[in-house]
């Protein structure tokens, strides 16, 4: 279990660094740099070749790529991501300012995702009735396809600016968290329904449902008792595939909600080709889906304890 | 992620597409509520983006500074209405005759917010602390002070500023916000520390709070007694704060106006004027000063380069039909090289006008004769150009989707290449392009400088060419202004004589404000002034 540990977190850092040069790599394939975009952009005021080279050499745009790269390399594994381009803010000061706003609107919009999505799976799997379990499973394609921004804008139109029960921006707790989190849940909710219905289904047609059965269980009873446990563990699998789909909802519900977090920075920092924010962001967002894998690949095992089983006995072949 | 992003850009396309589609009527709308204004209150204000940065000097966006222009005054004021420079910071001011040496006398017992004065010496450190900020930190402080000697303060009130050449233009640019007076104290600090909120200035609003990407709270000045002779009082400012929010999505920001949770809104939507009218609330607009929208043509091109094909330009586009079809009864058709705001304009609308006829002669006479397709052909070159211009303004590829139609119709075959602001910056500087589509705010005529003279960006390409290059250099050491307007006036004609700018539209602002709300001003350079500003409680 322990060589397990060390050698997913091995892993962990490569696909950090493999994010941190890649998103490099990109940016410097962008046409223009950002000194070209800040001095030029918004005014259209032509800046002498001698300011911008300046600025250039200030932050190291005028080396040759590979020692900008190891550069920010360097200083990446510090923990310094050097300072926004555009507002001169640090990057990790950047960061952290967004941070707890997408963190509330990422977990509530999960934790609804999750009650929706394995709510309906699990009512569609349950009812003997065709045409209510038609009804049903037809419910999360719907969900997928709805397009983020067209929901928050449908929500506040009708909950904000007709009945006034919420803010249409800036707003905390409850009231300012819900229509972003209900708009962020609906796509993630939908893939949590389709993957956990699909694996009730199956589940439904092992034998040990029949010996349950036998026993003289409920059809409730079976369903909680016995069929979601394992059926469960194939959804969990996919938790990369929700955080995925939670961060690109943010990306669009910030906007849309008007909330200051790290969607809405990173929309801002592609724009400006702010590069060092650009690239703490994807960082980041590497870290995030690293931490949620090991999470769930830790997490595997309680579920299903032949997971267990199998890598030991892997381990023991090759020692 | 990136998809994402992606997404939002092709969601705010789709927006764009269906604001350009309707028009839109302001002209009906509530007024304003009258009577004396009230003190008091909190105005919460909707931007469309997010400021840049908190310092006006590096300002340049104009939804920065609708926030940096509350916190500093500036050495003069312009009249949005004349022109005219009037007294700010400083009750008078000297230009030596040969306009290099300006000399400033400034107002008594001014004080930034920190309780230090506001003295020459203050001035001298301001403009020198811009000098060292450069271009780059700071494109257009920079650009005014191009040519900067140093400045000499000669008492506590009084400041001498020398150039190394005659810049008449520098009067006018010491009323903006990005030459405004900031205290010792934040002039000294770093650039990127500037930008984080911290700055101190004498205006009539002070920072209370700046959060990068989200919002500003600005609280008034109390004792606040040096105002613009502008401002329609002196005193203190009439709102107890402005709270300044980045709403990005302007149906959000007109459903927060509509429904009261916004007292006033950037960039209004034409398709958005109808819900902000039927809230009681109203738009207002305003024409940018500056170079008008227009076709900048690059001169070394295919058929650009004959001067009949560039003449026959100017009268085939149907510039109402522009206006009237994408863009609504806020905005104004292009009739010069500068736009009808800025001073030293002309008026050269008898040659900035729709006639086809006239432009079809031009080209028969040149020898471009129509081919098989309707598009015109001379040695076997077809004439046909492209445009490259930038997603800056939404009604940009609606502008120029009708203007291909128009074109056509005199046999020209213009095709369009919208670019990311990065990639139009790159062809900019390369010169790698037919025709570039833009258009830059500033209320003085030095504007047709830093767009056409040779010596500049000179995105035209050209030569050295006379009366144009005399007159854009003799305009910065005219100081009489009627003899500056004159030279002003001459240089308009003289670009397009040289078919240098097809003029098309003027950009507009359009403020959604709510029905409570009075006193919403915009200065000279279409920007917003909150001194005078109050809400009806």
């Amino acid at each position: 279990m322990g060589r397990y540990v060390i050698g997913r977190v091995l892993q962990a850092v490569g696909v950090l660094w493999a994010a941190f040069t890649l998103s490099f790599a990109g940016l410097y394939l962008l046409p223009g740099d950002p000194v070209d975009m800040a001095t030029n952009a918004a005014t259209g005021t032509p800046v002498d070749a001698a300011a911008a080279a300046e600025m250039r050499a200030r932050y190291g745009l005028d080396q040759p790529l590979w020692t900008q790269y190891w550069a920010a390399l360097t200083h990446a594994v510090r923990g310094d991501l050097g300072r926004s381009i555009s507002s001169g803010q640090t990057v990790t000061a950047a960061l952290g300012e967004a941070l707890p706003s997408t963190l509330v609107l990422a977990g509530a919009g999960l934790l609804l995702a999750v009650i929706a999505g394995a709510g309906l799976a699990l009512a569609a799997a349950y009812t003997r009735r065709p045409w209510l379990r038609g009804l049903l499973t037809a419910i999360p394609p719907v969900g997928a396809s709805l397009p983020g921004f067209w929901v928050g804008l449908i929500l506040l139109q009708v909950f904000s600016f007709r009945l006034k029960l919420v803010p249409a921006f800036g707003g905390t707790g409850f009231a300012g968290t819900v229509l972003p989190a209900v708009t962020v849940a609906i796509p993630v909710a939908a893939v949590v329904a389709q993957v956990l219905y699909a694996s009730l289904v199956s589940t439904w047609r092992q034998p040990f449902v029949e010996v349950a059965f036998a026993k003289g269980a409920s059809r409730w009873w079976v369903q909680l008792r016995h069929v979601l446990r394992p059926a469960a563990a194939p959804a969990l699998t996919v938790a990369g595939l929700w955080t995925g789909s939670v961060l690109a909802g943010v990306v669009v519900t910030e906007t849309v909600f008007s909330r200051p977090g790290i969607g809405r920075l990173a929309q801002e920092s592609v724009l400006h080709e702010d590069i060092p924010v650009v690239q703490g962001i994807v960082v980041f967002a590497a870290l995030v889906f690293v931490v949620v894998n090991l999470l769930v690949d830790l997490a595997y095992p309680l579920l299903d304890p032949r997971v267990v089983q199998a890598n030991s006995r892997k381990e023991r072949a090759h020692a | 992620m990136k998809r994402a992003v992606a997404l939002t850009g092709a969601v705010a396309a789709a927006l764009t597409l269906a604001a350009c589609g309707g028009g839109g009527d302001s002209g009906g709308g509530s007024g304003e509520p009258s009577g004396p204004p009230q003190a008091g209150g909190v105005l919460r204000y909707g931007l469309s983006l997010a400021p840049t940065c908190s310092d006006p000097a590096q300002s340049a966006t104009n939804q920065t500074i609708y926030v940096t222009r509350q916190i500093v005054d500036s050495l003069v004021d312009q009249d949005p209405e004349t022109g005219q420079l009037k007294p700010w910071l400083a009750d008078t001011w000297t230009v030596s005759p040969d306009a290099r040496t300006f000399t400033f006398h400034l107002k008594p017992g001014i004080t930034f917010s920190d309780g230090t004065p506001l003295t020459a010496d203050s001035v001298r450190k301001n403009f020198d602390s811009i000098v060292a900020l450069g271009g780059a930190k700071a494109p257009l402080g920079a650009s005014y002070l191009a040519g900067y000697a140093g400045s000499t303060v000669l008492d506590p009130q009084t400041v001498r500023v020398e150039f190394s050449g005659p810049n008449a233009q520098f009067l006018q640019a010491t009323s903006t916000p990005q030459l405004g007076i900031q205290s010792d104290a934040t002039v000294a600090k770093s650039a990127d520390d500037r930008c984080l909120g911290g700055n101190v200035g004498s205006g009539p609003f002070t920072y209370t709070e700046w959060k990068q990407n989200a919002s500003a709270t600005l609280a008034k000045r109390a004792g606040y007694s040096w105002g613009s002779a502008v401002f329609a009082s002196q005193g203190e400012a009439h709102l107890d704060k402005i709270v300044f929010t980045v709403v990005p999505e302007s149906g959000v920001r007109t459903g927060s106006l509509a429904s009261g949770q916004l007292d006033a809104i950037s960039d209004a939507l034409p398709q958005d004027v109808s819900q902000i009218e039927s809230g009681g609330g109203r738009v207002q607009f305003t024409a940018n000063p500056g170079v008008p929208f227009g076709l900048q043509v690059n001169v070394t091109r295919g058929p650009l380069r004959d001067p009949a094909v560039r003449a026959a330009l100017v009268p085939a586009l149907d510039r109402k039909e522009l206006v009237d079809t994408v863009l609504g009864p806020q905005f104004k058709v292009a009739t010069s090289v500068l736009a009808s705001k800025t001073p030293g304009y002309v008026d050269l609308s008898s040659r900035v006008k729709y006639d086809p006829d006239a432009a079809k002669k031009l080209l028969d006479q040149a020898g471009w004769v129509p081919g098989g397709d309707g598009i015109r052909v001379k040695d076997g070159q077809r004439l046909a150009a492209s445009v490259i211009f930038a997603p800056v303004f939404a009604g940009n590829q609606a502008i120029l989707e009708l203007t291909q139609q128009q074109l056509k119709a005199i046999g020209f075959d213009l095709r369009l290449e919208p670019l990311s602001v990065a990639e139009s910056n790159v062809r900019q500087n390369n010169k790698d392009f037919d025709f570039d589509y833009y258009n830059s705010t500033r209320a003085d005529g030095d504007i047709l400088r830093t767009t056409f003279a040779v010596d500049q960006r000179n995105l035209n390409a050209r030569g050295p060419s006379e009366p144009l290059d005399g007159l854009l250099s003799q305009q910065l050491s005219a100081t009489d202004p009627g003899a500056r307007a004159k030279l002003i006036g001459d240089a308009q004609a003289a670009v397009l004589d040289q078919g240098l700018w097809i003029p098309t539209i003027e950009l507009s602002q359009a403020i959604g404000v709510g029905k409570n709300v009075a006193g919403v001003k915009f200065e000279a350079s279409a920007r917003l002034q909150f001194h005078d500003t109050w809400l009806q409680r």
